[in-house]
């Protein structure tokens, strides 16, 4: 919490011209910000000390994959690459439908690590890339904020940003997910906007472009960009606001930016057809219809100007009719009217859930609960609001762009819980503004107490900088672009001049706000409770940090009375796979754990997390929403040899396929319509006991799933459902375990081979009780239990 | 579209079952046949069949069934490569045999013949079940037919059946066509229709039936007409082949000399069908007929010879793979018409008969389908009375980048958004 001090410090050096103090603020600032990208890379290492070195959960073994064969194969392999171990027998092209931003960056550090002989292996540079990339994202932070509110709220920003819990939870060590470069992308493609529009200049705007394109390649939430700035630039020019910088900061971001956003292949022609990129378009030719006409209004008198408006609007009106015709016919003719299933839910939360249930099912796509914002945000939550209303205290181009932000993504974060990501960094700039907005009020008025109405001049000047802060330094930087356009008579500058009028005005609004300064005790208290808030705000950061994020989730704690247990099953499982079964054989699993399958096991899936051919998952869901036969011909028929399923009845580990099994049936039944939800539910209710139906007892999953259960305690009690299964013993016919990891948390089975031969009808004679006690004792070899 | 590109993995994975055969392919000869009779007097009584089998090269060891040194395995390995079971009544084996060994035996790819009779004890008839052949169950019951039976001095019971309603195949039975019909008297049984391994070799008439033959027909027979099967052969998955008769006096010396008329028909046949179709039939049962190998499988582009590891989409692809078929003593090129290559990826997108040259190569060329994925190249061919051969081999298909954009943008469409928020990270709980 040094950072708003050491604000109101380097603001006091401003004003008192002292060079020497100047230098002191900025060397302060520098070594503030070097400690803040400490912390933002420091408080991230939890997973690594508290477990191990490893990527965590599922997208990011993909990455991983991904990343070691772009290492190991070079870019041009990389963007031609079929992946023939997934999506089994369709494939994937992972250079054209991945987006590479996250793999370049980090096969490039461990390239150039490599070349200068550090040689650290692909893992470790993969491990670490979200830490390394949190603390830029945290110094992209600080520019930003600065830029909106000077350099003390920039500080305050840039060290809320390094440790807000709902950041760490996407970046600590070993999260290796697009979203840990992503963020640091879109903080910084807003931050060189917002440069370019206080500024004005050509290179920040090519710079901006450049920081575009990075985002594009790094994360489809580039979306996000493509509409908010668009919608900025509106709302700029409806307010009256249009300018010269503001051109300029737009124009080349929407020609440049698309052309490069177009050279990523899975964008490709999508940055100029999908309805999701239509607003910049719309935009751009707004903007240009509004410089045309400010420059019409400069060349010809009032009067002609009146007539040429009548005549550009009765023809403007009709030509946009007509186009607005063509294009709602463009959209309506496509079947979800141009816009992706995943930005309808955006639009209408309930969308996916009533069409989509491979979106539904999906945890991350559910709306977030008001925990949860206490959870990933914290105070946070209550500052927005106050800085919010500090961005109107004055409202500037950059501030209207901050309330912009904070606005359109707590409607998104409400929306899908994972979109909470892009909130907090706007909650950390909002909440930075009002920080060290409160924090310099409170020293203001400490400081005018303690020196009293001794120098007034001082205080004077003191007051007017703590409330206008640094935007006033700013309003200094953009005035001179617009002393060119001062010089023609538009209204626009008319009410520039006139506020440029009201300056003295304001000042005076000083003189009397000096009689507002809070008591000295007040404003003591308030600093205390606000430093108090900060330490609260961090005691939780840290706290979420250790214990709430760091588990990679593919090694599993719990504490006990008899102390600490680690559940390695998946490991076991994906070990075992990979050195006892062949190369070429196919997994089929539910879609969740076909990443770490290729990744781990080496091995190709039927289905994985890039659930990107709903009829492939319904096939699988189907098979295993299906009796043992009918499921056997399914596999078989996708060259299956090995059927993985995640069983967490032992050891009460809830996120298991049981749990998740509802949405394989929807998923199935989908596409299957003989797969119905009704079958698998009592009364509505859906049970494993001995209440279930009888086709949820005989499904695969379940048989998969409880197969030999009974054993391990005598009475088959699932700890994650508090109950004992429904049916206890029954024998496989077409599969056979092959292997059970040593909390049974992933079972494995192999499918039979049809049979040799086919048996005539059995009959009831002698011969059938001699043929029962040859059969167990074939079977009876098959039946070591691999968990002991 | 854009030009496309193929290329074909290193792992590639060729199954040919029959590999794992008795049958070796390098040493037919030598090949040692386990007979277990009821008694040795069989031997002698039928020791035509015998001497025809040891004249073909099989070494034949004869064992009572009871006999309590028999083994089909030891260390592991199988002793033998056949077995003939010529003990209709016997009640257990000796030894270790048992009907898991027996099966056991059969499914790691060896061949079996089984003659059960009337009174067949319920292990002969458990090895039938076992292979797909119901015996009748009534233990007293044989096939009677009172219009195909063979006339003899006595007027007898009819259950002398003289029958040729043979299976129409020629690698089974032989080419040469059976004159004489073949006679049995025995028990007959019956297949289940949805059984594809197991085939109706030898008939009866549509006027028999299966009954006692001592007592009076007070119910309706069970096992009526051209359902009753005389002789049945079984070739399992693993194309071990199966003989089921229910008659062990088909195999005897008597059957093999005796003449034969049928009821009804004036024409008397010096010497009945029996050992021409018996013979035959043991050729197909031991393998020296009908017995595929599918070696070489290559595919390259038209005018080359290098299975290349780019392909455009545009050259024609050819495949071939030579087939032989084993006629005893030497491999033959196996030539035929209705060889098909598929080109496959979850439904066949090309299916191409392949042509031959006579000498046992057949090839096909086609032109690469307009879709990517992992295909594999497909040969199922399954033919009445021959190995099935089942090849197949996996390669892919990509789409460079260099090739235009068609692709990408087609598979984005599908995919776009998807990755929007990036992709997914796990199904969330249901409960």
């Amino acid at each position: 919490m040094a950072a708003p001090e050491t604000s109101t410090a380097a603001v006091q050096t401003l004003y008192t011209n002292n060079t020497l103090r100047n230098a002191f603020g900025g060397v302060l600032s520098f070594f503030i910000l070097l400690l803040i990208g400490v912390m933002a890379f420091s408080i991230r290492l939890f997973s690594v000390i508290k477990y191990e070195s490893v990527i965590h959960e599922f997208d990011p073994y993909f990455n991983y994959r991904v990343t070691q064969f772009l290492a190991k194969n070079g870019i041009y392999e990389f963007w031609n690459w079929f992946d023939d171990r997934t999506w089994y027998p369709l494939g994937r092209v992972i250079g054209g439908t991945v987006y590479p931003g996250l793999t370049l960056t980090a096969g490039t550090i461990w390239w150039l690590l490599n070349s200068l002989n550090i040689p650290l292996s692909v893992e470790t540079v993969c491990v670490f890339t979200a830490p390394i990339f949190s603390a830029f994202a945290s110094w992209a932070t600080y520019l930003l904020t600065k830029e909106v509110k000077g350099t003390g709220a920039g500080l305050t920003a840039a060290a809320l940003l390094a440790m807000v819990p709902s950041y760490i939870s996407r970046s600590v060590a070993g999260s290796y997910d697009n979203e840990a470069v992503a963020i640091f992308a879109l903080i910084f493609t807003f931050y060189l906007y917002i440069k370019t529009l206080n500024t004005g200049t050509l290179f920040y705007a090519t710079l901006n472009s450049i920081a575009y394109f990075y985002m594009v390649c790094s994360w489809g939430g580039y979306t996000f960009i493509i509409n908010l700035i668009p919608m900025h630039v509106l709302l700029c020019i409806v307010t009256g606001r249009f300018s010269s910088r503001l051109y300029i900061a737009y124009a080349p971001l929407v020609v440049l930016g698309t052309l490069l956003a177009a050279l990523v292949p899975v964008v490709g022609f999508n940055a100029v057809m999908t309805s999701e990129h239509f607003a910049s378009f719309l935009v751009f030719i707004i903007i240009h219809v509004v410089a045309f006409v400010y420059y019409i209004k400069g060349i010809l008198s009032p009067k002609m100007f009146k007539v040429a408006v009548t005549l550009v609007v009765s023809v403007g009106l009709a030509v946009c009719c007509a186009v607005i015709a063509v294009l709602i016919a463009l959209v309506a003719s496509s079947p979800t009217k141009g816009w992706s299933g995943r930005s309808l839910s955006l639009l209408d939360p309930t969308y996916a859930s009533k069409y989509i249930p491979i979106i539904a099912s999906v945890s991350e796509h559910q709306p977030p609960t008001w925990p949860s914002y206490f959870m990933d945000i914290n105070v946070l939550a209550f500052l927005v609001p106050a800085g919010i209303i500090a961005c109107f205290l004055p409202l500037s181009d950059a501030s209207s762009f901050v309330v912009l932000y904070i606005a359109t993504s707590v409607y998104f974060s409400g929306v899908m819980v994972r979109l909470m990501l892009v909130l907090a960094p706007a909650a950390c700039i909002t909440s930075g503004i009002a920080l060290s907005q409160a924090f310099d009020v409170f020293t203001g008025s400490i400081k005018f107490q303690l020196t009293g109405a001794s120098s007034n001049t001082e205080v004077d000047a003191a007051e007017t900088s703590s409330s206008t802060a640094e935007s006033q330094t700013d309003a200094v930087k953009t005035e001179k672009p617009e002393e060119t356009a001062k010089n023609r008579p538009s209204r626009k500058s008319k009410k520039k001049e006139r506020e440029h009028g009201e300056k003295p005005s304001t000042k005076a609004k000083a003189e009397k706000k000096r009689l507002l300064a809070l008591p000295l005790e007040s404003s003591v208290i308030s600093l205390l409770l606000l430093v108090l808030l900060g330490a609260f705000y961090v005691v939780h950061c840290v706290w979420a940090a250790a214990e709430a994020y760091s588990a990679p989730s593919i090694v599993l704690t719990s504490h006990s009375h008899d102390g600490l247990h680690v559940f390695d099953d998946f490991r076991e499982a994906y070990a075992w796979l990979r050195h006892n079964t062949d190369v070429d054989d196919k997994v089929a699993s539910w879609w969740d754990y076909g990443y770490q399958t290729t990744a781990m096991a080496n091995r190709t899936v039927i289905v994985d997390n890039n659930t990107w051919n709903n009829t492939h998952i319904a096939t699988v869901g189907t098979a295993m929403s299906s009796p043992e036969r009918a499921a056997w011909e399914i596999f078989h028929s996708l060259d299956v040899k090995y059927v993985l399923v995640v069983f967490g009845g032992l050891v009460g580990y809830p996120s298991d396929d049981i749990n998740k099994f509802l949405w394989m049936v929807r998923i199935g039944g989908g596409v299957f319509p003989h797969i119905k939800e009704p079958d698998y539910l009592r009364d509505g209710q859906y049970r494993i006991d001995s209440q279930a139906t009888p086709t949820m007892l005989n499904c695969l999953m379940y048989k998969l799933s409880y197969y030999r259960f009974v054993e391990t305690d005598g009475k088959g009690f699932d700890r994650v459902r508090q109950t004992e299964i429904g049916k206890k013993y029954f024998k496989l016919t077409h599969f056979e375990e092959a292997f059970t990891t040593h909390h049974w948390m992933v079972r494995i089975y192999k499918l039979k081979p049809p049979k040799n031969r086919i048996r005539g009808k059995t009959k009831k004679s002698k011969s059938k009780t001699s043929s029962t006690t040859s059969s167990p004792k074939r079977s009876g070899t098959k039946k070591k239990n691999p968990w002991q | 579209m854009g030009k496309f590109w193929v290329i074909f993995v290193a792992s590639i994975s060729i199954l040919l079952p029959f590999l794992c055969n008795s049958f070796s392919p390098e040493t037919p000869t030598n090949r040692r046949v386990l007979v277990l009779l009821d008694d040795f007097a069989v031997k002698s009584s039928h020791s035509s069949y015998f001497n025809s089998l040891k004249l073909r090269g099989f070494d034949l060891d004869f064992k009572l069934a009871d006999d309590p040194k028999i083994a089909l395995q030891r260390y592991g390995q199988y002793l033998y490569d056949a077995l003939i079971l010529f003990c209709p009544s016997v009640e257990r084996f000796g030894g270790s045999v048992d009907v898991a060994a027996i099966i056991n035996f059969v499914d790691s790819g060896h061949d079996l013949i089984i003659a059960a009779d009337v009174n067949a004890s319920d292990l002969i008839r458990e090895v039938a079940t076992e292979c797909g052949v119901d015996f009748d169950e009534d233990p007293s019951a044989m096939v009677i037919d009172h219009t195909g039976y063979a006339v003899s001095e006595t007027e007898g019971d009819h259950t002398l059946i003289a029958s040729h309603d043979f299976i129409k195949s020629d690698v089974i039975i032989g080419s040469k066509k059976i004159e004489a019909p073949v006679l049995f008297q025995g028990i007959g049984h019956s297949l289940n229709p949805v059984n594809s391994l197991v085939l109706k070799v030898l008939s009866a008439s549509p006027s028999a039936y299966s009954a006692n033959p001592l007592s009076k027909l007070s119910t309706p027979p069970s096992l009526t007409g051209s359902a009753i099967s005389l002789v049945s052969v079984v070739q399992a998955r693993n194309n071990a082949r199966i003989l089921i008769t229910g008659s062990l006096s088909m195999f005897s010396n008597r059957f093999f000399r005796s003449g034969v008329q049928k009821s009804g028909s004036s024409t008397k046949y010096e010497k009945s069908g029996n050992e021409q179709f018996l013979t035959e039939l043991s050729k197909w049962i031991f393998h020296e007929r009908g017995h595929l190998k599918a070696v070489n499988v290559k595919h390259h582009k038209v005018g080359e010879t290098d299975e290349p590891a780019l392909y455009r989409v545009n050259d024609e692809l050819e495949y071939s793979v030579e087939i032989y078929e084993w006629s005893g003593t030497s491999w033959e090129p196996y030539v035929t018409d209705d060889v098909q290559v598929q080109f496959y990826m979850m439904s066949p997108y090309v299916l191409k008969t392949l042509s031959n040259d006579k000498k046992g190569l057949y090839s096909a060329s086609f032109k690469v389908p307009d879709v990517y994925g992992v295909f594999q190249f497909k040969v199922e061919y399954q033919k009445l009375g021959y190995t099935s051969l089942s090849l197949s081999k996996q390669v892919s298909y990509f789409v460079s980048h260099d090739s235009g954009y068609d692709f990408s943008f087609e598979t984005s469409l599908t995919s776009y958004l998807e990755e929007t928020c990036n992709r997914n990270r796990s199904s969330q709980k249901s409960v």
